[in-house]
C-alpha cells in the first residue's frame, strides 16, 4: 500500500481551540513531482494545517509522516532538517542582511557546525553553493549583493521561496506565495512552481484560482476545518458541492 | 570601512598598553576598572546585539563571579588563579546555564523581567544570608598569584586586564563571524525563520546565553582581584543597568561599541563626580549622568559607533541608504 511517491502524509489531522475546531479530521498526500492546491474561504482552517504540517502547531489529533517517519511528535526545525521546507503567508526574509546572506544562513541549516568557531561563515563553502544555487533557481542571481529589505514586494517573495530551497527539501509547503504580486511577477512564479514540481512535492494553499486551477495536479477543499472535496482539478471544477460551498461565494 | 574599523580596535588596544607608560596611580587603577567593565559590556553585547535577548539581570553572573574568587579562596587558602579564575567562570557559567534555560522560554519584556528576577534571588543570597557577608562584603585575604606573577600588585593586573579583554574581543569577533554568530544574528532578526530552515533555536540562544555568563563571570573575578573586596553592590540590578547602558551608549549591534560605551560611561561618570568642575552638584553626580544618557539616546541613536555614519548623513544629505551588513562586518 505504502507508496515510495507520497512524502509527507497526514492522517485524520485535528485541531481544537477550546470549543472551535479549526481543522476536522483532514487526510492528505503529497507526492513527488505534483502540485497539491489547498483552497477554501478565509478561516477554513488552511494554514493551521500547514502549521501542522510543518511542526509549528501541535495537533489535538492524527499523525504526521514525513519521508516515511512519523514526524507527529517532531519539532520544526528537526523535519526541516529531514527535509520539510516552508514559506509562510507574509515575509519572513531577514531584512538587513544581502539577498546572497539569506539564502546563506538558510542554507546553513544543512551543515550548522555551530562549534567551528575559527571558520568565518561566509567561507562555508557548502552553504555557499547551495545559496548560489537556490537564487539562480529562482532568478535572483542579479541581486545577490542588495539588502533584502529593500527589495520589491515580489522579489521578497521569490526570496522566500529561494530561503525555502536554499535548505534542500524534499517536501515544499508554500503558503500564498502568489500574494500581492503584479501579473508578470506571479506568471514567472508559476512557471518556477512548475519547474520546481520535478523532484519536489509542493503543497500550494493559495487564492488565485486561475493559478491553482493552472499548476495544480490535485485540489483539496477546506470548508470550516473540513475537507470537502479532493481530486483532479476537472473533479474539483465540476464538483456540485464545492461550487455551493466556496466558489460561488467568492466571484 | 572594514579597515577603518580593524584599524580603531588595534589603535585603541595599542593605546590602552602603552598608557601605565603615562599614568599615574589613580589612572591605571580608573582605567583597569573600566577594562574591566568592557569586558562585562562585551558579554551583554553577545546577548543584545548578536542574539536580540535583552538581559536585564547581568549583574548576577559579573557578582558571581566575584563572590565564587572571594569565597574560594577563603575556603581553600589558595590564590592560585590558574584554577581560581577557571572556577569562577565555571560558576557563572553554570547559574546563566540554569537562568537561561528557564527565562529563554519566555521573550520581549517578559524576558527582561525574569532575567532581572534571577539576578536580583542572587542578590538577596548575597546580601540576607551568611554565605555572602551581608551588606559589608566580604575581603579577599590571600595574594592572587598567577604564573609566579602577583596579581594584586595594580600595574601587573593592568596587563593581566587588558590581556583579557583582547583576548575576549578576538575571541567574540571570530565567534560571531562563525556559524555560531550567523545563526545567532538570524534568530535575532527572525527566529520563527531560522526554525521553519531547520535552526533549533532555543539550544543556539541558550549556548549565547552561557557563553554571555561565562564572560561576565571573569570580569567579575577580575573586578574582585582589582578591589580586594565584594559586596552586594555586584550583583544588584544597578549595575546590570549600567552595563546596559554601556552597550546602548556605545552602539548595539558592535564590539567596538561595548568597548567604547564602557569608557564613554566611565568618563561621564569621572566627569559628574568632579568637585572641580561641578563644585556642590558633583555629590548628585547621578541626575547629571543620566541627563547626559537621556541626551546621548536621543541624539544618537545608534550610539556612539554610528556617529561616523550620522555625520556622513547629515552631509550627504540624508541620500546614503545604510549598507547590507555581510558576514564579517561585525567587529
Amino acid at each position: 500500500m505504502q507508496s515510495p511517491d507520497v512524502l509527507l502524509r497526514g492522517r485524520d489531522i485535528s485541531r481544537r481551540w477550546g470549543g472551535l475546531v479549526a481543522v476536522d479530521r483532514v487526510s492528505l498526500e503529497l507526492r513527488r513531482n505534483s502540485v497539491h492546491a489547498l483552497i477554501g474561504t478565509n478561516g477554513a482552517g488552511k494554514s493551521t494545517l500547514i502549521d501542522i504540517l510543518s511542526g509549528e502547531t501541535a495537533p489535538s489529533a492524527g499523525s504526521v509522516e514525513l519521508l516515511g517517519d512519523d514526524v507527529t511528535r517532531w519539532s520544526q526545525p528537526r523535519r526541516a532538517r529531514r527535509g520539510l521546507g516552508r514559506s509562510y503567508q507574509r515575509n519572513t526574509i531577514f531584512p538587513g542582511l544581502t539577498v546572497l546572506e539569506n539564502c546563506r544562513l538558510a542554507a546553513q541549516a544543512r551543515a550548522q557546525r555551530p562549534w567551528s568557531w575559527w571558520n568565518a561563515a561566509s567561507a562555508c563553502a557548502a552553504s555557499l553553493d547551495a545559496a548560489h544555487r537556490a537564487a539562480a533557481r529562482t532568478g535572483l542571481d542579479a541581486l545577490l549583493a542588495e539588502d533584502a529589505g529593500l527589495l520589491s514586494h515580489g522579489q521578497k517573495r521569490q526570496l522566500e521561496i529561494a530561503m525555502c530551497l536554499a535548505t534542500g527539501p524534499a517536501v515544499l509547503l508554500l503558503d500564498e506565495p502568489l500574494a500581492g504580486m503584479g501579473a508578470e511577477e506571479a506568471e514567472r512564479m508559476l512557471a518556477l512552481l512548475d519547474e520546481l514540481k520535478r523532484g519536489h512535492a509542493i503543497l500550494l494553499v493559495e487564492h488565485d484560482m486561475d493559478a491553482v486551477f493552472r499548476v495544480a495536479d490535485c485540489v483539496t477543499v477546506m470548508v470550516d476545518g473540513a475537507v470537502i472535496a479532493s481530486g483532479t482539478p476537472q473533479l474539483i471544477r465540476a464538483s456540485a458541492a464545492v461550487r455551493a460551498a466556496y466558489l460561488g461565494d467568492v466571484h | 570601512m572594514d579597515r577603518a574599523k580593524t584599524l580603531f580596535v588595534a589603535l585603541t588596544f595599542a593605546a590602552l598598553a602603552l598608557y601605565p607608560l603615562f599614568a599615574g596611580s589613580f589612572g591605571i587603577d580608573l582605567v583597569t576598572k573600566t577594562m574591566i567593565y568592557a569586558i562585562f559590556a562585551l558579554s551583554l553585547e553577545l546577548l543584545v546585539g548578536g542574539t536580540g535577548l535583552v538581559c536585564f539581570g547581568h549583574a548576577a553572573f559579573f557578582g558571581i563571579g566575584a563572590y565564587a574568587l572571594v569565597l574560594l579562596s577563603a575556603s581553600t587558602g589558595s590564590g592560585a588563579l590558574v584554577w581560581l579564575l577557571p572556577s569562577c567562570i565555571v560558576a557563572a557559567a553554570a547559574y546563566a546555564l540554569f537562568v537561561g534555560s528557564l527565562s529563554l522560554r519566555t521573550q520581549g519584556v517578559y524576558f527582561i523581567m525574569v532575567t532581572l528576577a534571577f539576578a536580583q534571588m542572587a542578590y538577596y543570597v548575597a546580601h540576607d544570608t551568611p554565605v555572602g557577608g551581608g551588606t559589608d562584603g566580604i575581603y579577599l585575604t590571600v595574594t592572587p598569584i598567577l604564573a609566579g606573577l602577583d596579581l594584586s600588585r595594580s600595574p601587573t593586573l593592568y596587563g593581566f586586564t587588558l590581556l583579557c579583554l583582547a583576548a575576549a574581543f578576538g575571541a567574540l569577533a571570530l565567534l560571531l563571524r562563525s556559524r555560531f554568530g550567523r545563526a545567532l544574528a538570524g534568530i535575532r532578526i527572525n527566529e520563527q525563520r531560522m526554525r521553519a530552515a531547520g535552526f533549533s533555536t532555543y539550544a543556539y540562544k541558550l549556548a549565547a546565553f552561557v557563553i554571555s555568563g561565562a564572560l561576565a563571570g571573569l570580569a567579575g573575578a577580575l573586578f574582585a582581584l582589582k578591589d580586594g573586596v565584594v559586596n552586594p553592590e555586584l550583583i544588584g540590578w544597578h549595575l546590570s543597568g549600567a552595563v546596559l547602558i554601556m552597550v546602548i551608549l556605545g552602539g548595539i549591534g558592535h564590539l567596538r561599541g561595548a568597548l567604547i560605551g564602557a569608557f564613554a560611561f566611565a568618563l561621564l561618570q569621572e566627569l559628574f563626580q568632579s568637585e572641580a568642575i561641578f563644585g556642590a552638584l558633583a555629590k548628585h553626580w547621578h541626575l547629571g549622568l543620566g541627563l547626559a544618557i537621556i541626551a546621548s539616546v536621543a541624539l544618537l541613536p545608534r550610539g556612539i559607533v554610528g556617529i561616523p555614519a550620522q555625520v556622513r548623513q547629515r552631509l550627504l544629505g540624508f541620500k546614503a541608504t545604510p549598507r547590507a551588513e555581510i558576514s564579517d562586518a561585525v567587529a
